[in-house]
Parts: structure tokens; C-alpha cells; sequence
């Protein structure tokens, strides 16, 4: 049998309908929505970080009518304080420890939170209190614990000891780093709870059909379907708690010696207390550089979300 | 598109542009920032310090607007925060060289700020008017020129809780460094968590350096300078440091001491809950007001045994300077007369429970309180000494002394290991 081949008929070229050009006015019309976000971040971010960086190639600026380009005199001098040095490992201790307990704290009080086993009214009078240190400011925060752990303060009475907390350089690293386990880890609670409500029933009524137990449905179903929080989570507090400035200075200032030295504090005490502004720029610009390691990190697992 | 539709939209863009207008516009009015002028033929000189804030409320505008109406066609602005405030906001001022006219400094600042060129020099204002300068009580000099003259003097006696040292069996405040330790000693060992003395080393606020372990060198004559260089090894500073080891061995100094400050330790004291303490004369009324029943007496700093010389005593002041941009540092200057005579500086000096920086003023406190009373005796029986006043970076060399100091109490090292260290950093910074 032969192949019948039916070929178009040819048809009259069509003209294209002319392309109208879009007023200008609706063209501008994004950008005039964007131009105030665009304008406070140029002058309020773009701006601050392009001269900071410019700083930290120079003599001392501020301070210094004419400052002079200096190469990288400036990250040599920071990477080879001893100060430096040692305030990287406690951030490094700081942060990591505080991120780790942050995560496991609030875990284990979402699922408290998230259990049919609490009636709603103890559930509602629990979340008010686990929420209770996200409430308070850095400040309040310092001088509540510092009021606490004092000599003579609550918990020496409650113990019956007269352990000087904050004071001893034995104890002081571990102690702030308590204080801000404290005070963070509601938010990994109150994440990881919307979370938790929002794992289908259906998946942990399978898995007990299938003779999973308790631990087996809690490391193959919830923490699977946490995962995107928890790294999200996890990535968002070592950027934050890299960077805590506040609850350090107002609790122990670095001190003793410098066993509670952060980088927000070597970076501060260079600019205010010795006045050298570009190396305070440069300690500032290695800080960026760490932190931007982790952004890079939170960006791509959120594109990959995406 | 409906009618509606494009009036809605029309609408929406015309809220954009004007958005974005705004936006443009608050953003490039960041840019300007208010300075002070003329209007109206007055002229407006700019006044930032922390004073009035600590004064009573009212009390700073009041003088101010006594100064206004003395002096028609000047108004002050004040500029008013706390002193952290304040001194961040004067260090950004001198980075941009927008310092307002007139600024209320610490002497820990002046150095810096003379050496950037934000601050004038006083001396040459004071020829320019023609001002008498000998009622002032001190004026804080750098290469011989001032640039800061002390208003009102805060100065820190020794703070002694007498119900406490009675129970302990000590019938008078000591007088020198081994009555001190035996006092220390026996109030210590009265128990329930009562101690001798309190010192605060915190790293924060390194001011107890200043306050609390150099006093002990100054109330002896001694000094930590040489030349106007750092000279910590010498043996006055030795033989201070060694006494207040000694003490730390000895366990008479209340915990705590690594990370305390001074709020820290006049909390303890008016407690009752310390023996002793080195304190600001300031802090007298806030002691009375929190315990109304707490008996103390203020004396003079211990002086090392056998010493008879004059003794200095550590002080903190209010002082006041000039910007170098300031286009109107004549009636800036006149600001600082008004301040600076003798009946203003009286008045101030009471309210500010201080001492006045011109010597002929009286202040009301000295015949009404028996306690401040006794502190202008010793504060007129010696001299205010505070040699950290016009050193560079003078809150960093506090610091860098009670770093040292801290490994040399924790057991780290010695004292002379401690000042060869300190010496050396000392002289970095210098």
C-alpha cells in the first residue's frame, strides 16, 4: 500500500501583528517600586562593606588624615596576634557547641510539644515557658545571668558552693556558652514544632503497620521530613552565633584573660578601645569572609530547596 | 482592562513613584545631618556630653538657660546620652570632624583627640579672651598647650562599712597598707560570706585599674611614669602589685573579681557584704538611697607604712573642650567661662555631688554633710592624682595592665614576669 503524503496546503504569509512598545512609564513602573529597597541597601550595606574592605588595605584610617595603601600588612599583623588566634577557637568552641545544643534542646522539646500524650492546656503552659528566654534582650539576658551565677548569687545558694562562674578562667568559656544555649534555643523549638505538625500522620501509621519502632519511626520518618529545617536552621545559627557581640561583652567582656575572647570582641576592643580602625576593618573583613563560607552554604541548600 | 482597573492602576503607579521619590529623598537627606548656625541673628552652639542625663532633671537646662539669658544671642543645644553614648558619638564626630562646638570629655580621651587635631587648644582661646586662668584647680595639658579643663572632680576615697569593722574589732579606718590587710583580714574572717575588700578587674570597664589598684601606688607618692613614658616596673608599682597579691592569697578580696565591675562592687558594699571599698564620692547618695541603714564613713586611700609625704588621690572628671571645626569657639569659650565661674561651678558642683574645678568654689554639700565633709578635707589635705588623664589609648593600657594582672592573681606568672610584660605593651601602645 502507498504511503499517502498530504502536504500542507500553502498558506498566504500572515503578517505579524505589530509590536507595541510599552510606555515608559509601565517599563520604569518595577523599578520605581524596587528603587527605595535598592537605594537604603546601596547606602546602608553596599557602601559601609566596600569601604570597610578599603580600610583594611590602608594605615590607620579615621585616625590618620592621610592614610596611606599598606597591602596586606594588615591581615598579616590579625593572623599573627596570638589574640586572634585564640579568639578564633573559642568562637569556633562558642559556636559550635551552642548550635549543637541549640538543635538537640529544641528538638527534644518540640516532640515534648508535639506529643498526644500533653492535654492542650500543660501544652500551652509549657510552650509559654520554653519560649520564655527568646523574649528577653541580649541585656537583659546578661544581667540576669550574671545576677544568677554570682558568688552570692541563686544558684551558688541552690548548690550550696561558691564557684565563681563567670570569673574563672576554667569555667567561663563553658559558661557563657550555657547561657546563650539558653537563650537560643527556643527558636530551634518553635521551628522545629511547625515542623513537626506538618509530618503526615499517614507516614508514621505506616511505618508502625511495618513493625518499626519507636526510634526506628523517629530516625526514618520525622527527622527525614526535618531535614530542610534543620539544615536551614543549623546554617542560620552559625552565622548569628558566630557573631554574638552583645551577651559576651556585657557578661565577661572577653575576660578572664581572654579565655571568653570572641572575634565581635577582639574586633570591638581594636576599634574602640586602641582605636585602630583598619585593623579592626581587617579582623571585620576575615569575619565577613567566614561568614559569607556559611551564606554560600544556606544559599545553595535553599536554591536546591527551591 | 475596566475603567476601574486602569484608575486602580494608575493609582498603584502613581504610589510607587512617590515611594520611590520618598525614598530618594529620606536617603540622600541622610546624607546632610543638622549642624549648628545662625538663624534669626542668634547663634546655636552645639553641647554633647553625659552630664545631664546623671544631674536632675531640669537641673543642666536650667544653668544653660541662665547662660542664654546672660548671654542674648547665643542658645545651646545640649546633646544629652549616656557616657558610652557619648563617647562613641564624639569618636565617630572626630572621624567625620563633625564634633559638635562644645564637648564634655574624659581625660582618657584627650590625647587622642589632640593628637587628631579634633579638639582645640584651649590655651590659645584662653589668650584670645583675655581669661584669668588661675582659679582653675587643674586643666588637663598635651605638648604643654590644654585642651581639656575640668569642670567638676569625682574623687574615689576609701569607702569603709563601720558596723562591719566594729564587729571585727577595728575601731578606725586604716591609715596605711598593714592596718589595711589586718582589717581585711579580720572582717574577712567574720564569715557568712562577708569580705575585706573588693576589687573589679573586669576587661569591659578596665577602669579598676585605675581606680581600685593604682590608687594604692598614687596614695604613696608613687607614680607609674617616667618621663611621660610607661615606667610600670618600678618599684612603686611593684610594691603595689605585690600588696594586693597578697591580699588575693590571703583571700580577703570578695569573688568574683575576673569579671566584676564597678556597679558590681558598690552593689556588694551597700549590701553590707564588704568591708572596704575605693569608690567615687558620687556614688554616696545612691549608697544612703539604697540602704538607708548601712553605717560608712569615707578616708584617705592607706599609704604604704611609714610614708608622710602628700597623697594622691584618684579622681574622675567631668571635663569640657572645644571642637577644632566649631565655627563659633568664641561663644563656645564663653560657655566654658560661664561654666568655669565661680558661682556656676559652685552650683554645679552640688548637684553634681562633686568637686568644683575652680578653686574658689564652694559647693553647698561640704557645710550640709558631714561625709562629704570629710572627703573635701582629704581632698584638700592632698592631691588629685590620676596619671592615666591625657595618655593615649588610656582605657587600653587599663586593659592590658589587668590582663597581665589577672594571669599574675591566677597563678600564671610572677610579678615581675607580670610588669616586664606589661612595660613592654605599655610601650607598644605608647
Amino acid at each position: 500500500m502507498q504511503d499517502v503524503i498530504v502536504a500542507p496546503a500553502p498558506q498566504a504569509a500572515t503578517p505579524e501583528p505589530p509590536r507595541r512598545r510599552r510606555p515608559l512609564s509601565r517599563t520604569a513602573e518595577p523599578y520605581g517600586f524596587l528603587a527605595p529597597t535598592l537605594a537604603l541597601m546601596f547606602v546602608l550595606m553596599i557602601i559601609p562593606v566596600v569601604l570597610v574592605v578599603g580600610y583594611s588595605f590602608m594605615d590607620n584610617v579615621i585616625l590618620n588624615a592621610t592614610p596611606e595603601l599598606v597591602g596586606v600588612d594588615n591581615f598579616v599583623t590579625v593572623l599573627t596576634d596570638s589574640v586572634f588566634l585564640t579568639a578564633t577557637g573559642n568562637t569556633l568552641f562558642f559556636t559550635v557547641g551552642s548550635v549543637a545544643a541549640h538543635l538537640v534542646i529544641g528538638l527534644c522539646f518540640a516532640m515534648l510539644l508535639n506529643s498526644p500524650l500533653i492535654g492542650n492546656i500543660p501544652r500551652a503552659i509549657f510552650r509559654a515557658l520554653y519560649i520564655l528566654p527568646w523574649l528577653f534582650t541580649a541585656a537583659v539576658i546578661a544581667v540576669l545571668w550574671r545576677m544568677l551565677l554570682a558568688p552570692n548569687g541563686v544558684i551558688n545558694y541552690l548548690l550550696s558552693t561558691d564557684v565563681e562562674w563567670l570569673a574563672s578562667p576554667a569555667l567561663a568559656l563553658g559558661t557563657v556558652t550555657f547561657i546563650n544555649i539558653w537563650a537560643g534555643y527556643p527558636f530551634f523549638m518553635v521551628s522545629l514544632l511547625a515542623g513537626l505538625q506538618g509530618v503526615p500522620a499517614q507516614l508514621h501509621e505506616a511505618a508502625t503497620v511495618d513493625g518499626a519502632s519507636a526510634w526506628q519511626r523517629f530516625w526514618n520518618v520525622t527527622i527525614p521530613q526535618l531535614r530542610p529545617i534543620i539544615i536551614s536552621l543549623t546554617l542560620l545559627d552559625l552565622i548569628w552565633t558566630s557573631q554574638q557581640f552583645a551577651l559576651i561583652w556585657m557578661t565577661t567582656g572577653g575576660g578572664p584573660v581572654n579565655v571568653t575572647e570572641m572575634l565581635s570582641t577582639y574586633t570591638y576592643k581594636l576599634a574602640f578601645s586602641r582605636y585602630e580602625f583598619s585593623l579592626a576593618s581587617t579582623s571585620a573583613v576575615l569575619v565577613l569572609l567566614m561568614s559569607m563560607v556559611l551564606a554560600f552554604f544556606y544559599v545553595r541548600h535553599q536554591r536546591a530547596g527551591d | 482592562m475596566s475603567n476601574e482597573a486602569q484608575v486602580r492602576r494608575r493609582i498603584v503607579q502613581a504610589a510607587g513613584v512617590t515611594a520611590a521619590t520618598f525614598g530618594l529623598l529620606a536617603v540622600a537627606g541622610c546624607a546632610g545631618g543638622g549642624d549648628s548656625g545662625e538663624s534669626g541673628g542668634d547663634v546655636t552652639i552645639e553641647f554633647a556630653q553625659w552630664w545631664e542625663p546623671e544631674l536632675p532633671d531640669g537641673e543642666f537646662r536650667a544653668l544653660m538657660d541662665e547662660f542664654e539669658k546672660q548671654n542674648p544671642g547665643i542658645k545651646v543645644e545640649l546633646i544629652s546620652g549616656p557616657y558610652a553614648a557619648t563617647k562613641e558619638q564624639l569618636f565617630a564626630g572626630a572621624a567625620s570632624r563633625t564634633m559638635p562646638d562644645v564637648v564634655g570629655l574624659d581625660g582618657a580621651w584627650v590625647s587622642d583627640f589632640a593628637s587628631q587635631g579634633v579638639i582645640t587648644d584651649l590655651s590659645a582661646l584662653m589668650e584670645e579672651a583675655g581669661y584669668d586662668d588661675s582659679e582653675l584647680a587643674s586643666q588637663v595639658q598635651v605638648d604643654g598647650s590644654t585642651y581639656m579643663i575640668p569642670v567638676v572632680n569625682f574623687v574615689y576615697p576609701m569607702f569603709t562599712n563601720d558596723a562591719l569593722l566594729a564587729d571585727a574589732g577595728v575601731k578606725a579606718p586604716p591609715k596605711n597598707r598593714t592596718e589595711f590587710a589586718e582589717a581585711a583580714a579580720a572582717v574577712t574572717d567574720l564569715g557568712d560570706d562577708t569580705s575585706g575588700w573588693i576589687l573589679p578587674l573586669s576587661l569591659e570597664t578596665p577602669n579598676g585599674i585605675q581606680n581600685d589598684v593604682m590608687s594604692w601606688t598614687w596614695a604613696s607618692g608613687g607614680t607609674m611614669l617616667a618621663d611621660g613614658g610607661p615606667d610600670v616596673t618600678n618599684d612603686d608599682v611593684a610594691s603595689t602589685v605585690d600588696f594586693v597579691q597578697g591580699l588575693w592569697d590571703d583571700g580577703v578580696i570578695a569573688p568574683g573579681s575576673f569579671t566584676m565591675k564597678e556597679q558590681d562592687k558598690v552593689e556588694e558594699f551597700t549590701n553590707g557584704r564588704v568591708g572596704m571599698m575605693i569608690d567615687s564620692l558620687a556614688h554616696i547618695n545612691l549608697i544612703r538611697e539604697a540602704n538607708p541603714d548601712l553605717e560608712f564613713s569615707v578616708s584617705a586611700v592607706p599609704a604604704e607604712d611609714g610614708y608622710e609625704g602628700e597623697r594622691g588621690i584618684p579622681y574622675a572628671s567631668w571635663g569640657i573642650g572645644v571642637a577644632e571645626s566649631s565655627e563659633h569657639p568664641e561663644e563656645a569659650f564663653k560657655l566654658i567661662e560661664f561654666l568655669m565661674s565661680q558661682e556656676t561651678n559652685a552650683e554645679l558642683s552640688s548637684i553634681a555631688g562633686a568637686f568644683p574645678g575652680n578653686k574658689t568654689s564652694t559647693p553647698d554639700f561640704v557645710a550640709d554633710d558631714e561625709l562629704f565633709a570629710d572627703a573635701f578635707e582629704i581632698y584638700q589635705a592632698g592631691y588629685p592624682a590620676n596619671e592615666f588623664t591625657g595618655l593615649p589609648v588610656a582605657e587600653q593600657l587599663m586593659r592590658l595592665f589587668g590582663e597581665q594582672f589577672q594571669v599574675l592573681l591566677d597563678g600564671g606568672q610572677t610579678t615581675e614576669e607580670m610588669l616586664d610584660k606589661t612595660q613592654a605593651a605599655w610601650e607598644a601602645e605608647f
